[in-house]
C-alpha cells in the first residue's frame, strides 16, 4: 500500500500509540480529581499544553484542547463573533478555505453577520491589498487559511496579519495542515486566533487546539463544568491530549520537511515531463506546503485516476465533482479561475515523513500509464 | 472512494469492452458536457436492421466509463428497435448497481446510444 492520502489523516507514529496507552488503561484518572490518579491525568496534560504552546511561540494558558480542527474553527469564528457583536457584525475570510471555516461563516450570515469571501489569485495566494480594501469599520475578524488543504498554497500570514493589527481587528489562521511543516510563531506572524489538530501530523484523531492570544474577546461554544479556562468543557482527553503532544515533539524536525519537500519536487517533475497536457495546482517552491501535489490532467476526471491508482495499491485524493457529495468541483481549485473540466481532471497526492522515494517513483512509473489508458478512451483527448 | 461500486462495475471500468470508433459509422451519437465532468460517445454499425458492431468512447468518472463499456455490451446484436428500448435502468441492473448518486450523473449511455440510432435513422 502505498498511502498518499496524508492530507486527509496521517498513519499515527508508533511512538505516539506508545505514549497514548497508560493514559487509557492506568493513568486514566479525570484531571479534574484531587487524588493521585487525577494528579497525573492533570500534570499529562499541562505538559503537552506547554509543548504545543512552545511549538508556535504562544504561553501556556493560551492554548485550549478542542476535538479537532472543525471544533477550533467554529469556536474561533463563532465564539468572537459572538461576543464582539458591540464592534460590528463583519467577518473577512476566503473562498478557498476548508468547509467548516466556510460552513461556520455561512451559519453565521444566517445570524446577522456579513461575510466577505476574498478572492485568491492563480496559485492561491490572498492579495494583501484586497484583505485591506474589504476592512470595514464593523469588521470583528479575518480568518485565513495557512496551509491550502488541497493546493499546498501557503500564505504570507505576517504581512495579511500586520493589515489585521493595523485596523484592529482579530486574525485567525487555520494551520491543520501546515502545523509542524513550516515556520510558525504566533508573535512574529500577528496572529490572535490559531487551530491545530493532530491528525495530520500522524497523532490521533479527535483531539486539537485553539490558540487564544491573551485578550481576546470570546465565548466558549461549549458550557459545563468549565475546563480549559473555561473556555471548552468536557472532561479533557488525556490520551488524545497526550498522543497530541508527542507528535509535535516527533513532527518538528527540519530533517522531515526537508524529506517531504524533496520526494514532492521529484514527483512534481516526473508527473509534469512524463505526462503531456498537465498543469500543476498552487504555488510553487517554498511557498507551498512540503507534502503537497495537486495536478490537474486534461481530457481525464479525477475519479477515474484515483480509482486506477487504487488498483494499483496508491492512494489519492480529487477535487472532481464525481467524487464529491455535493457532485460540484472543488471550491478551492474554482476560486483559482481554473475551468470546471481542469477540476475534475485534478489529482491530490499529499506525502508524510515515511513516505519513500521507491514508492514514488512507483507512482511517477504507474501514472503515466493510467493516464495514457484514460485518454486511450477519452473523446475529449487529441484524435479522440 | 473505490468502495462504492461494486466487482462488475469496476471490471467494466477496468477493462471497457468495445473501446474506440468506427471510421464508417452508421450513426454517431454524443451525450454529457467537459463542465459536468461526463462525456459520452458511441458508434454504431448497422446490418439488416441490426446493430453489428459498437465502439464508444467516454470522458468521465468510474461509473461513467462502466456504463457505457456495459451498454456496448448489451446492445451489439439487438435489432435497433430492441436496443432503442434499453433504459438507464436497464444498464445499472445490468451491472448489479450503482450508487445512487451516481444513477443520473453518470449514467447516460443508454440516452448515448439512443442519438445514435436517430443519427443513423436521420441519414436513412
Amino acid at each position: 500500500m502505498i498511502y498518499l492520502d496524508n492530507g486527509a489523516t496521517t498513519m499515527m507514529d508508533p511512538d505516539v500509540v506508545k505514549a497514548m496507552i497508560p493514559y487509557f488503561n492506568e493513568k486514566y484518572g479525570n484531571a479534574s480529581s484531587t487524588h493521585m490518579m487525577g494528579v497525573w491525568a492533570r500534570q499529562a496534560i499541562d505538559e503537552a499544553r506547554h509543548t504545543i504552546a512552545k511549538s508556535i511561540g504562544a504561553k501556556d494558558e493560551e492554548i485550549i484542547f478542542t476535538s479537532g480542527g472543525t471544533e477550533s474553527n467554529n469556536a474561533a469564528l463563532k465564539g468572537v463573533a459572538f461576543a464582539n457583536k458591540d464592534r460590528g457584525k463583519h467577518i473577512i475570510t476566503t473562498k478557498i478555505e476548508h468547509d467548516c471555516v466556510l460552513n461556520s461563516c455561512k451559519w453565521l450570515e444566517t445570524q446577522g453577520f456579513e461575510v466577505t469571501y476574498l478572492n485568491v489569485d492563480r496559485e492561491g495566494f490572498v492579495r494583501p491589498e484586497d484583505l485591506e480594501k474589504a476592512i470595514r469599520k464593523d469588521t470583528i475578524i479575518v480568518s485565513i487559511i495557512h496551509g491550502n488543504n488541497e493546493i499546498g498554497t501557503i500564505q504570507d500570514l505576517k504581512r495579511l496579519g500586520e493589515i489585521c493589527r493595523k485596523h484592529n481587528v482579530y486574525f485567525h489562521t487555520d494551520a491543520c495542515q501546515s502545523y509542524t511543516k513550516t515556520e510558525f510563531d504566533v508573535k512574529k506572524q500577528n496572529l490572535d486566533l490559531v487551530t491545530l489538530n493532530a491528525h495530520k501530523i500522524h497523532g490521533p484523531k479527535g483531539i486539537g487546539a485553539l490558540y487564544i492570544r491573551h485578550g481576546v474577546k470570546i465565548t466558549p461554544l461549549l458550557h459545563g463544568g468549565g475546563h480549559e479556562f473555561r473556555m471548552r468543557s468536557g472532561t479533557e482527553n488525556v490520551p488524545g491530549i497526550v498522543g497530541f503532544a508527542k507528535s509535535v515533539k516527533l513532527a518538528m524536525h527540519d530533517k522531515h520537511v526537508k524529506h517531504m519537500a524533496r520526494l514532492r519536487d521529484i514527483l512534481i517533475k516526473d508527473i509534469t515531463e512524463n505526462i503531456p497536457d498537465v498543469l500543476l495546482n498552487g504555488a510553487k517552491g517554498e511557498k507551498r506546503l512540503c507534502n503537497n501535489v495537486n495536478v490537474s490532467f486534461r481530457y481525464v476526471e479525477g475519479e477515474s485516476i484515483g480509482a486506477l491508482l487504487d488498483a494499483k495499491g496508491i492512494s489519492s485524493s480529487t477535487g472532481s465533482a464525481c467524487s464529491s457529495h455535493s457532485l460540484e468541483p472543488s471550491h478551492v481549485l474554482m476560486a483559482l479561475g481554473m475551468k470546471a473540466e481542469e477540476a475534475h481532471g485534478s489529482l491530490r497526492l499529499t506525502l508524510s515523513r515515511f513516505t519513500t522515494e521507491e514508492e514514488i517513483k512507483k507512482v511517477s512509473s504507474e501514472l503515466p500509464k493510467i493516464i495514457e489508458k484514460l485518454r486511450k478512451i477519452s473523446p475529449l483527448a487529441k484524435g479522440g | 472512494m473505490v468502495k462504492i461500486y461494486n466487482e462488475k462495475v469496476m471490471e467494466h471500468f477496468k477493462n471497457p469492452r468495445n473501446v474506440g470508433e468506427l471510421e464508417h459509422a452508421d450513426g454517431v451519437g454524443q451525450v454529457g458536457n467537459p463542465v459536468c465532468g461526463d462525456v459520452m460517445k458511441i458508434f454504431i454499425k448497422v446490418k439488416n436492421g441490426k446493430i453489428s458492431d459498437i465502439k464508444f468512447k467516454t470522458y468521465g468518472c468510474v461509473s461513467a466509463i462502466a456504463t457505457t463499456s456495459m451498454l456496448t455490451e448489451m446492445a451489439k446484436g439487438k435489432t435497433l428497435k430492441e436496443a432503442k428500448k434499453i433504459t438507464r435502468d436497464d444498464v445499472a441492473e445490468a451491472l448489479g448497481g450503482l450508487p445512487p448518486i451516481k444513477m443520473h450523473c453518470s449514467n447516460l449511455a443508454a440516452d448515448a446510444l439512443k442519438k445514435a440510432i436517430e443519427d443513423y435513422e436521420n441519414k436513412q
